[in-house]
């Protein structure tokens, strides 16, 4: 379960992120956080893998205080939580496969799972003809995909997608939202922030809107309310 | 977990340690200038004590002795002088000796064996030549000579020589401390220099060492590969420069045999490639490893 308890996040006077959200996502939830860009979805999500830390409030992950753990146990939390970053922060110096493979090893997951479960996730995505391709030999869609990829393959409890579907053709980006609901059902909680219209409205979940940093609007089965 | 994750950070290590082969080799190259550096300082520090303590060794005082001194008197203030803490060692030089000194110096002057020959008797004195262990204690050697009195000592020539003795011993004093000194700076400029190149390194790859944090690498996890860099980086380099001192010296050592008969730099190399070789490595290494761990530390607070 994620719990934002009365969670603000400040840069100075003038760039207020996010005021006073109070949110919670029950296990295997699939929520869309919505909202015009600058409303704060990136920080929401950010705050929650801490990247960074709020100014005010706290925010709990399966009962533990994400906003009090110390930095070297950080990576504990994150290895919990998938996430598929908006500017997909793949390493350049590693392949496709060396990518994916590099959270599993981090994690400490044994070869043979390596050898085994990487491909399988390539083959998801569709690249496994591009899995010694570099960040640079890839194009915006494949580079989403192996991003996407690599948030699912520690099969965590949570999956954070910021603007997954950004960079994908249509046809590409209901494969991906089919993908995530799939994963879904097998017992993944997913909060996915995106612009994408047609995704929310045909996927009939709940939607959480933001706007100036505050939730203006929490519905199950929502629609994409904002112009 | 623990040898699978060091058998990771090894791999890794290597693998950027290649990948990166531009950055390696600049890092490589620096290093190997600062170790031919740091390995120059110990070759001059080693040519230069050699040079000072030849030219200390040359400093002494010369006790001249009474015709008439009979030698076991003149033995008995040998011992007693060899008795003070100051005294390195006392060489007696008897008046047959002296002598015979005089004759081979000047063998083959005519003029000189001819006027030995007028003369008759041994016109030379008995004399006993003390060095100090440091050259700054000639003056106190001389002061308990003067304090006993004997009165076999026709005279004491460390007063003749008084102001050149204690010259050059201020001199070798402030030689050895401005060379260490010098040492010990450039050194210090080399590590920096160093420390400096390993830092842009990994500067180059901050982006990447956060990206590894948010996936959920742990710190060591991350910090590894580039301590196992390091060392790469100091071997290597280590490696590098012991096999560029190998014929550089070996070419030298006839050249500054020339000039330094005492000192064979060759030989001193071979005698000390162990001491040399773990110097070179174990600095190479520790500078490598230290200048990683500092330079990425800022980057994993992430």
């Amino acid at each position: 379960m994620i719990f934002f308890d009365n969670v603000s996040k400040i840069y100075n006077h003038h760039s207020v992120a996010l005021k006073n959200v109070n949110l919670r996502v029950n296990p295997k939830e699939f929520v869309f956080i919505v909202g015009s860009s600058g409303a704060g979805k990136t920080t929401l999500l950010k705050l929650l893998i801490r990247e960074e830390t709020p100014t005010d409030g706290k925010i709990f992950l399966d009962g533990i205080e994400v906003t009090d753990i110390g930095i070297g146990e950080m990576h504990k939390v994150r290895r919990r939580i998938g996430t598929v970053f908006q500017d997909y922060k793949l390493l350049p110096t590693k392949t496709a496969y060396e990518n994916i493979a590099f959270v599993m090893e981090a994690a400490g997951r044994a070869d043979a799972e390596i050898e085994e479960d990487v491909p399988e996730v390539l083959e998801l995505v569709g690249l496994s003809d591009k899995r010694d391709n570099f960040p640079h030999q890839l194009s915006g869609g494949e580079k989403q995909r192996v991003a996407i990829a690599r948030a699912l393959v520690n099969r965590p409890d949570v999956i954070l997608a910021d603007e997954a579907t950004g960079d994908l053709d249509p046809i590409n980006t209901l494969e991906i939202v089919k993908l995530l609901q799939k994963i879904n059902e097998l017992g993944t909680t997913i909060v996915l922030a995106t612009h994408n219209k047609e995704i929310v409205n045909s996927a009939d979940r709940r939607v959480i809107v933001l706007d100036k940093g505050e939730i203006i609007s929490d519905k199950e089965k929502g629609k994409y309310l904002l112009i | 977990m623990f040898f699978t994750n060091l058998r990771r950070i090894t791999k890794t290590g290597i693998l950027n340690y290649k990948r990166n082969g531009w950055l390696s080799t600049a890092t490589v190259l620096v290093m190997i200038l600062m170790l031919f550096v740091i390995g120059n300082l110990v070759f001059t520090g080693a040519l230069a004590s050699v040079i000072l303590s030849s030219f200390e060794s040359k400093v002494d005082i010369s006790v001249y002795f009474l015709p008439d001194a009979p030698e076991n008197s003149i033995i008995s203030i040998k011992k007693e002088l060899e008795t003070l803490p100051d005294v390195r060692d006392i060489n007696y030089i008897s008046r047959e000796a002296a002598l015979e000194l005089f004759r081979n110096r000047h063998k083959g002057n005519q003029l000189i064996a001819a006027a030995l020959e007028e003369i008759g008797e041994n016109p030379l004195q008995a004399s006993l030549n003390i060095r100090a262990k440091d050259p700054s204690r000639y003056a106190a050697i001389s002061e308990f000579l003067l304090q006993k009195n004997y009165r076999e000592i026709d005279k004491i020539n460390y007063f003749e020589n008084q102001q050149v003795i204690e010259r050059m011993g201020a001199i070798f004093k402030t030689l050895r401390g401005a060379g260490t000194f010098l040492a010990f700076f450039l050194a210090f400029i080399a590590v920096l220099v160093t420390f400096n190149t390993i830092r842009l390194a990994i500067y180059t790859m901050r982006e990447e060492i956060g990206i590894m944090r948010l996936v959920g690498a742990s710190r060591w996890f991350i910090r590894g590969p580039f301590i196992v860099s390091g060392i790469l980086y100091g071997a290597t380099s280590a490696l590098i420069t012991l096999m560029i001192f190998f014929p550089l010296i070996w070419l030298i050592s006839p050249r500054l045999a020339l000039l330094v008969p005492e000192f064979n730099i060759f030989q001193y190399f071979l005698d000390n490639l162990i001491v040399f070789a773990v110097l070179m490595f174990g600095g190479g290494i520790v500078i490598g490893v230290l200048s990683s761990w500092i330079a990425i530390r800022r980057y994993l607070q992430v």
